[in-house]
């Protein structure tokens, strides 16, 4: 159970997010998108806002936000720049990992840093040749006295170069176990490396790499849970990989707002035949269709927030709450480069940065593919006869 | 060192203001938000009193049905505490009534020096802050573009049209700030959180004593739409044009 945040303060805290978005990220966010420049006096002005405590629960420094809040404030920053959300996402599943499964001394370690952005969190699941295919994992750490020995590579770690502790599932003779690794911000760190920074077609701006770990040790006491959850890291990480998606599908919402605003604005703006084009009854069923699904997708990830809030599994509900939302993301952010016709396609105005930003949202936490399958087998765990 | 900043809380500049038919004021009804224009007074007075390294920020303000949602941003900024006079008879105020009851809402306080802004977002008459300072028989200074406290004096850097002046008075003092005199802070999410245990003194008409009491005597007779702004002149290139632009300077005496 998450206590629930006073409606009041929440709408507070989301109006406050809404406003350094429109002032701070909203005219930054396409030059550092292009350039693919990390945004570090964005992401230094979401950290004094208090954002990497988010969800954090009070008595380690954090806010203790629930997540239907925290999906509120997600789809703010979302709607100015995609990227931003995903420098306190990982960060975040990290913390949730500590709070659901750190012994004590893990969580008083580390979690009051991490509220305050002093150290900053990633997540290393995925693997070059693994991804939801967890059999697949090759990286290995291989108990010697009171250490153990990493090696292996990791890839699509989001934040691994900034990070401080990385929450890594590696191979243990009982099974996958999650580490939580301390490490150095930078290139290197003992036996961790950057290997490679992927460049992508759009969520720029934030760093994506591949990490490899060569003979990296680390001490016992970095088993996330102490040792009686060796080999218990999966279920650990799936279970906080919740979080994520509902972070994913807030993510989505924020997106496709942006997108149908702007076609909003535009569409009451751009005359052809003497008329606006939000005139055009072609233009309207467009603009009906995006707010539709954008409002359905926005109710589905509240639900998934409810569920996580009250305690209760949400595979299913995050699960199609990701789904929903990304597609829609992506459906509202090609309909908005149609309502805005050639100037869509142009780098000037924000819509091509939607176009290239949604798909991150279907394939990233799990494709789509995927979610279908936790969806279905989860239902058809819940309707077992 | 103690700072009073008087913060105006008007309906969100977002959405369109609407005028009451009968009274042609502006319609204060429903959630009012802080007038931006107070943010940089906030700022300013948290600042000073951090220089100062002891005292606290008081955030004044006058508005009806209790309103504090934009007191609440002063608050999460990191003022200590604010004081809200909030009384039905004061509706349709003037500029000088306000300032009577701003002037004795100040004066429990006692500060060392009170903050306003050159003048509110909605109103724009800009006389408040100056009637204020004479009402509490404090010195003021206008349109202040940096301000520094040393002792007991405070130190002004004052806008004029052609620069600034260096001025200076004893505090206590009414000080107005302009926008850009520092950068105001976005409250921290802990301080929105801690605003929300901050004091708010809720005060009447009555509970502040005002010798002669005050009265709402402003009637406003008529409004009418501001007169459309004109189309610029076009000046059409014909190898001359810059000549012609420097004569359309020299009439306006800007050259």
């Amino acid at each position: 159970m998450i206590p629930a945040t006073d409606p009041e303060l929440a709408d507070d805290l989301v109006a406050a997010v809404r406003k350094y978005v429109q002032q701070e990220v909203v005219p930054a966010a396409s030059a550092l998108e292009h350039a693919d420049a990390y945004p570090d006096e964005l992401v230094d002005g979401l950290a004094a806002l208090g954002l990497f405590g988010a969800t954090i629960p009070l008595e380690y420094g954090g806010l203790g936000l629930d997540t239907v809040t925290y999906a509120r404030i997600v789809e703010e920053v979302a709607a100015g720049w995609m990227s931003l959300t995903g420098v306190f996402n990982t960060h975040l599943i990290g913390a949730t990992l500590l709070k659901l499964h750190g012994t004590e001394d893990q969580r008083r370690r580390w979690l009051p840093q991490m509220a305050s952005g002093e150290r900053r969190g990633c997540l290393s699941l995925s693997e070059p040749d693994a991804g939801s295919d967890t059999r697949a994992l090759r990286c290995r750490a291989t108990p010697d006295g009171d250490e153990y020995v990493i090696d292996g590579t990791k890839a699509w770690v989001t934040n691994g170069e900034r990070a401080g502790i990385v929450a890594l599932a590696a191979k243990t003779p009982e099974g996958i176990t999650c580490f939580m690794v301390e490490k150095e911000p930078g290139h290197t760190s003992g036996g961790i490396t950057v290997s490679r920074k992927i460049d992508k077609l759009g969520y720029k701006g934030v760093e994506t790499v591949e990490m490899t770990y060569d003979a990296h040790r680390v001490p016992v006491t970095a088993v996330l849970g102490g040792v009686e959850a060796l080999g218990r890291g999966l279920p650990q990480i799936l279970g906080a990989l919740e979080l994520g998606r509902v972070n994913i599908a807030a993510r989505a919402c924020g997106v496709a707002r942006a997108a149908f605003e702007a076609s909003m604005r535009y569409a009451q703006q751009r005359q052809t035949f003497g008329v606006p084009i939000a005139r055009h009854q072609a233009i309207q069923f467009k603009l009906a269709d995006m707010a539709t699904k954008l409002e359905a997708s926005r109710l589905l990830t509240r639900s998934a927030a409810q569920r996580i809030d009250a305690g209760e599994r949400a595979d299913v509900e995050a699960g199609m709450a990701k789904l929903f939302a990304s597609e829609t993301a992506f459906e509202v952010a090609t309909e908005a480069m149609r309502v805005h016709g050639g100037y869509g396609y142009t780098t000037e105005l924000p819509v091509e940065r939607y176009y290239r930003d949604a798909p991150l949202m279907l394939i990233g936490e799990g494709t789509n593919e995927i979610q279908r399958l936790v969806i279905a087998r989860g239902l058809l765990d819940r309707y077992e006869s | 060192m103690n700072v009073v900043v008087c913060v105006k809380q008007i309906p969100d500049p977002a959405s369109p203001g609407k005028l009451d038919p009968s009274t042609k004021t502006l319609v204060r009804e429903g959630k009012l938000v802080v007038d931006d224009s107070d943010m940089y007074g906030i700022e300013m007075a948290l600042q000073l009193v951090g220089t100062a390294g002891g005292g606290e920020v008081t955030l004044v303000s006058m508005a009806p049905n209790n309103e504090t949602a934009g007191l609440r941003t002063g608050l999460a900024m990191g003022a200590a505490k604010a004081i809200l006079v909030s009384d039905d008879s004061l509706k349709g105020a003037d500029a000088l009534t306000t300032a009577k009851v701003l002037a004795a809402a100040i004066k429990r306080v006692n500060p060392d020096l009170v903050i306003a802004a050159t003048e509110s977002t909605d109103g724009y008459t800009g006389t408040l802050p100056v009637q204020m300072a004479e009402l509490l028989g404090f010195p003021s200074i206008t349109f202040a573009k940096s301000v520094q406290v040393d002792g007991t004096t405070v130190k002004v850097d004052r806008q004029t049209e052609a620069g600034y002046d260096e001025v200076e008075c004893p505090l206590p003092a009414v000080v107005t700030v302009t926008a850009g005199v520092v950068e105001p802070r976005y409250p921290s999410f802990k301080g929105i959180m801690a605003a929300k245990g901050k004091p708010v003194e809720q005060l009447t008409v009555a509970d502040l004593g005002i010798d002669g009491g005050v009265a709402v005597t402003q009637e406003v007779t008529d409004v009418v739409a501001a007169e459309a702004r004109k189309a610029g002149e076009i000046v059409t290139d014909e190898g001359d044009a810059h000549e012609r632009i420097v004569q359309f300077l020299e009439q306006l005496k800007v050259i």
